[in-house]
């Protein structure tokens, strides 16, 4: 092609986006002078140019465009008509342009269609009359314009002034020719690697200071030409205004863009690549997010939504925002979706967060629109965002408050080429870890030992307990020595994780080289790169790492499931613990299974209202309780503490500090008298308080109990607890092994009556009433019918005793009703049952 | 066209192609001198781990970065048992390089197009799926590869 004409199509390519944006900034701002004459002369100099290159086409509709744009710089009202017309006219050209870039001419297409209306509309302007028209009607002949004229010819040439300076220091540069050169900095980086390597093993080299000397060079050579292929943020912006205004037109929606950091630069490869997924997130934020006008105001927000677009640079990072002042994300549809989608289970969801309910949107096939539109909802496009952003070794997060917004965060490095990576071994083989991912680096062994929770290997590292995961095992490089190595500590998105390897050695600056295209199927693996001393090795893409995490079992998942029978429920004996200290020296434990997290918070964030301590965690003020009154907080450093979480409510337990945690029998041996103790068992060979966790509940919320409605009930010697619930399972469980019952605790009415057909002897049946499939009621009356059951008692736990509740417990049977909290009530109900047993035999 | 050479010679020139060859478990195969880019001694091979059979790694050829393909595992499924004696053919696909393992690479070998046989029935599914032909050499068997075929893995499809 012409190089003549290869510079016009680049040049006019450039000034067309200009001029989308430019004219929609026009629409909102009609009487600034200073946006037409920039769209007026981008026009004009298309027309122009195209006359000088003999292309007819694009000249006809440029003149005609630039016919009307002069009308409105004669003071026409310029109406969203017109200013839609105008636009259809840039497209027409953009795809004339397309087609002399394939076919080298300008196609034999046909433009009078809106060359005419664009001439209809210069000189008919009254057609199509504007809101304004009126207003401005006399304006064209008026003695008001030829003011702001000469004043708006003043400002073109101070422009055309400073463009041409701008064009004496700069250049242009083919793409091909930077990315070029870029290359061989990567290939000089890797042979300074090399030669310093090298150097490295001859302590006393001639070649140390030259070598020195080179090495900085090339440092300063790489950052040179990275500098040449950055870019600003803003030229993936550009296209935004117009979508924004095309889909507030097609939605009938009002929105304002709001752009802040466009100058923030970042590597051109960078910026192609996270070009489509930020469209796709403003486009969903104006789709999805913002409402109507109507339903704004209803809500009572301005009428006009806005979507805030940033940018910034953060340690070797670029942030960039896409907020939105929508009606945010229904959690609770994102839940029922998830469920209906078959993506997760029930009680996976349950141990979810809010923020990682919002994460799930993420997910291939996931949808939240209830309605299909043109611009999106088809399910598809959050998966793709999310993948192209990790594909650059980005993340995206997102926050949103319902009825308040949406915030998505994507964080991207500012290049790909040169990454510093930590080099680390497995399985005797080595391999790069981008620096990025990696948080910090911790020895196993002493002070950070691995532990292993039931088959899963945790590192408890500052009161946290992270997931563990094996290179070796990843990769299948044989078998690991479990409890040594380095952990290397690792966060993708939100999760943090170690990874063990057998051993660590240094940083360095590597040049990735991606996959073999035989290769890529391993998602461990995200590319290549070429060691100081010639080896070839691989990177580990820690976004691959992470999904190994999902395979192995959740770590610290909130609860513990209960055997799936009843023979299960007897052999299972050990229980995790969780060993604390808290208000006195003596060792405290909680069974681990009724904890959802262990979090440290700065104790600056307690806050006291009405004589309760409570923080704001996820969202939510949680309520704070120490183990006993005399506990006092101290107002400065971090707090250590347990959350405890049932449904959607939480409450933290404040402890000084967290021991240990061990898998061993709960044996209480001596029951307690004091409030919030169980009772005593030996624990590592500690005399250890267990803890109560039912007696801090109804503290936190009064009604805790309140809105559940059955649990179950042991018998005197042995007890069948039968609770859809694992949290009180696993409370009650130890309550009644406490005042000297056996205890078999099962998850469902069905689980219920499989144990008994199974020949266990139970005495007594406690049952929650509320449970999916078959509820206490329908349990009660199924065991009635069976006579090898019929005697049994059967206790339910029940937060609401109704008159008309008990009156149906005793038409189905139920011997007693005990309120779920009164724990004395319980074990005296079940000591009653079981009492009359032992007389009637 | 020049006078002084005889119009056979013309002919034949335009007709034949050179092949590399080389021997893998025992079998004589060749590939035309044109798809080859040089035959080293490959060293310092990483091993992929969770890649498969056919991949024995990747190494580093004077700055590029090269898949070696354990042709062994592609062709006749007899694992190698140590790679330090063999020898790589060096060839680009699609932008990127592979060392093809083979046990021993022997001469370069012009034979006339014309006497290219197709498959004999009897070849080895394996070899003739890979193969487009065959030369009938002295007392031995040269089974042209096809390099397209070649390196189309199993799990490329999967990748795709």
């Amino acid at each position: 092609m012409d190089d003549l004409l290869r510079e016009f199509l680049t040049e006019t390519n450039e000034n067309l986006e200009r001029v989308d944006a430019e004219i929609v900034r026009f629409e909102h701002e009609p009487n600034n002078g200073d946006i037409l004459s920039n769209i007026f002369r981008l026009v004009h100099t298309i027309k122009g140019t195209c006359g000088f290159l003999g292309l007819p086409r694009l000249e006809t509709l440029a003149h005609a465009t630039e016919t009307l744009m002069s009308r409105f710089r004669d003071g026409m009202p310029v109406t969203g008509d017109a200013v839609t017309l105008v636009l259809s006219a840039i497209d027409r050209i953009k795809i004339i342009l397309a087609e002399i870039e394939e076919e080298q001419g300008e196609g034999g297409g046909d433009d009078s269609d809106l060359v005419e209306q664009l001439y209809g509309l210069a000189e008919h302007p009254r057609v199509n009359p504007g809101p304004t028209s009126g207003a401005v009607d006399n304006a064209p002949d008026g003695a008001v314009s030829p003011p702001p004229a000469q004043a708006k010819s003043a400002t073109r040439e101070k422009d055309a002034a400073d463009r041409e300076r701008l064009a004496n220091y700069s250049i242009r540069v083919q793409v091909e020719t930077l990315d070029n050169l870029m290359t061989r900095v990567s290939e000089l980086v890797l042979t300074r690697n090399q030669l310093l390597e090298i150097v490295r093993r001859h302590e006393e080299s001639d070649f140390k200071v030259p070598l020195q000397r080179l090495s900085n060079v090339t440092a300063e050579l790489q950052e040179g030409v990275m500098k040449t292929r950055m870019q600003p943020i803003g030229n993936a912006w550009q296209k935004l205004p117009r979508i924004v205004r095309d889909l507030c037109a097609e939605l009938g929606k009002e929105i304002e863009l709001e752009m802040h950091g466009a100058n923030t630069e970042l590597d051109r490869q960078v910026l192609e690549m996270v070009k489509d997924p930020l469209t796709h997130l403003v486009r969903n934020c104006a789709d999805h997010g913002i409402e109507t006008p109507a339903e704004r105001l209803a809500a009572g927000k301005a009428r006009s939504g806005k979507i805030r677009l940033s940018a910034r640079h953060q340690g070797g990072h670029i942030i960039i925002e896409i907020a939105d002042d929508g009606r945010g994300l229904e959690i609770d549809r994102i839940r029922a979706l998830a469920l209906a989608h078959g993506l997760m289970s029930e009680s996976d969801l349950a141990a979810k967060s809010d923020s990682e309910i919002c994460n799930l949107i993420f997910t291939p096939g996931f949808s939240t629109a209830t309605r299909v539109t043109s611009v999106s909802g088809r399910g598809v496009g959050m998966d793709v965002v999310r993948a192209n952003v990790e594909q650059i070794g980005g993340t995206v997060d997102l926050k949103s408050v319902h009825k308040v917004g949406t915030t998505f965060s994507i964080k991207i490095p500012l290049t790909l080429a040169i990454v510093p990576a930590l080099i680390v071994e497995a399985g005797a083989e080595r391999f790069a870890i981008p620096q990025l991912a990696v948080l910090e680096l911790v020895r196993a062994g002493g002070e950070h030992r691995i532990e292993w929770i039931k088959d899963t290997p945790v590192l408890r590292l500052r009161k946290e307990l992270l997931p563990l995961l094996h290179l070796n095992e990843i990769l299948r490089l044989g078998e690991s020595r479990p409890e040594r190595g380095f952990v290397v500590v690792m966060q993708v998105g939100n999760q943090v994780f170690g990874l063990v390897v057998d051993g660590l050695f240094h940083t360095e600056e590597i040049v990735i080289k991606p996959m073999s295209s035989k290769l890529r199927h391993i998602v461990a693996f995200s590319g290549t790169t070429i060691l100081g001393d010639g080896t070839v090795i691989m990177i580990i893409d820690p976004n691959g790492i992470v999904q190994a995490l999902g395979r192995a079992s959740p770590v610290l998942a909130r609860t513990q499931e209960a055997p799936a029978n009843a023979e299960g429920a007897e052999t299972q004996d050990l229980t995790p613990l969780l060993v604390f200290r808290a208000g006195s020296p003596q060792p405290k434990a909680v069974p681990l299974s009724l904890i959802s997290r262990l979090e440290e918070i700065d104790r600056g964030r307690i806050e006291l209202s009405n004589g309760q301590h409570l923080v704001q965690y996820r969202g939510q003020l949680m309520p704070l309780l120490c183990i006993d009154a005399e506990t006092t907080i101290n107002r400065d450093g971090r707090q250590p503490i347990l959350v405890f979480s049932d449904r959607d409510r939480s409450m933290g337990l404040i402890v000084d500090e967290i021991i240990d945690i061990v898998e061993q029998r709960l044996d209480i041996e001596v029951a307690s008298e004091r409030p919030g103790v169980l009772g005593c068992a030996v624990v590592k060979g500690r005399a250890t308080e267990v803890i109560d966790v039912g007696h801090f509940l109804p503290q936190a919320f009064a009604d805790w109990l309140g809105r559940r409605n059955a649990r179950p009930t042991p018998l005197a010697p042995k007890v069948l607890l039968v609770d859809d619930s694992a949290f009180f399972r696993d409370m009650l469980g130890p309550l009644i092994r406490a005042a000297g019952y056996q205890v078999v605790a099962v998850a469902s009415a069905t689980q219920a009556l499989a144990t008994l057909s199974s020949g266990i002897a139970i005495d007594v049946v406690v049952t929650d009433i509320e449970m999916p499939e078959m509820d206490g009621f329908a349990l009660a009356a199924t065991l009635r019918q069976d006579p090898r059951t019929a005697g049994i008692p059967v206790i339910a736990l029940s937060a609401m005793i109704s008159t008309e509740a008990i009156q149906r417990g005793r038409g189905v049977g139920f011997h007693d009703f005990v309120a779920k909290f009164d724990r004395t009530g319980l074990i005296a109900a079940i000591k009653e049952q079981t009492d009359g047993l032992h007389a009637a035999a | 066209m020049d006078e002084k050479y005889p119009e056979h010679f013309m002919y034949k020139d335009e007709h034949f192609t050179e092949f590399v060859t080389f021997t893998i478990a025992g079998q004589l195969f060749g590939l035309p001198i044109a798809q080859v880019q040089d035959v080293f001694k490959p060293t310092n091979i990483t091993r992929v781990p969770l890649a498969g059979a056919e991949i024995a790694g990747v190494l580093n050829l004077r700055g590029r970065i090269v898949t070696a393909i354990e042709m062994r595992s592609r062709l006749v499924a007899q694992p190698r048992g140590d790679s330090s004696d063999a020898m790589a053919i060096g060839v680009e696909a699609k932008g990127e390089s592979f060392g093809l393992l083979v046990d021993a690479v022997g001469e370069v070998l012009k034979l006339a197009d014309v006497e290219l046989e197709p498959n004999p029935i009897n070849l080895d599914r394996r070899l003739a799926d890979l193969s487009v032909g065959v030369y009938r050499l002295d007392g031995q068997l040269l089974v042209v590869l096809d390099i397209d075929e070649v390196l189309r893995l199993r799990g490329d499809a999967a990748a795709a």
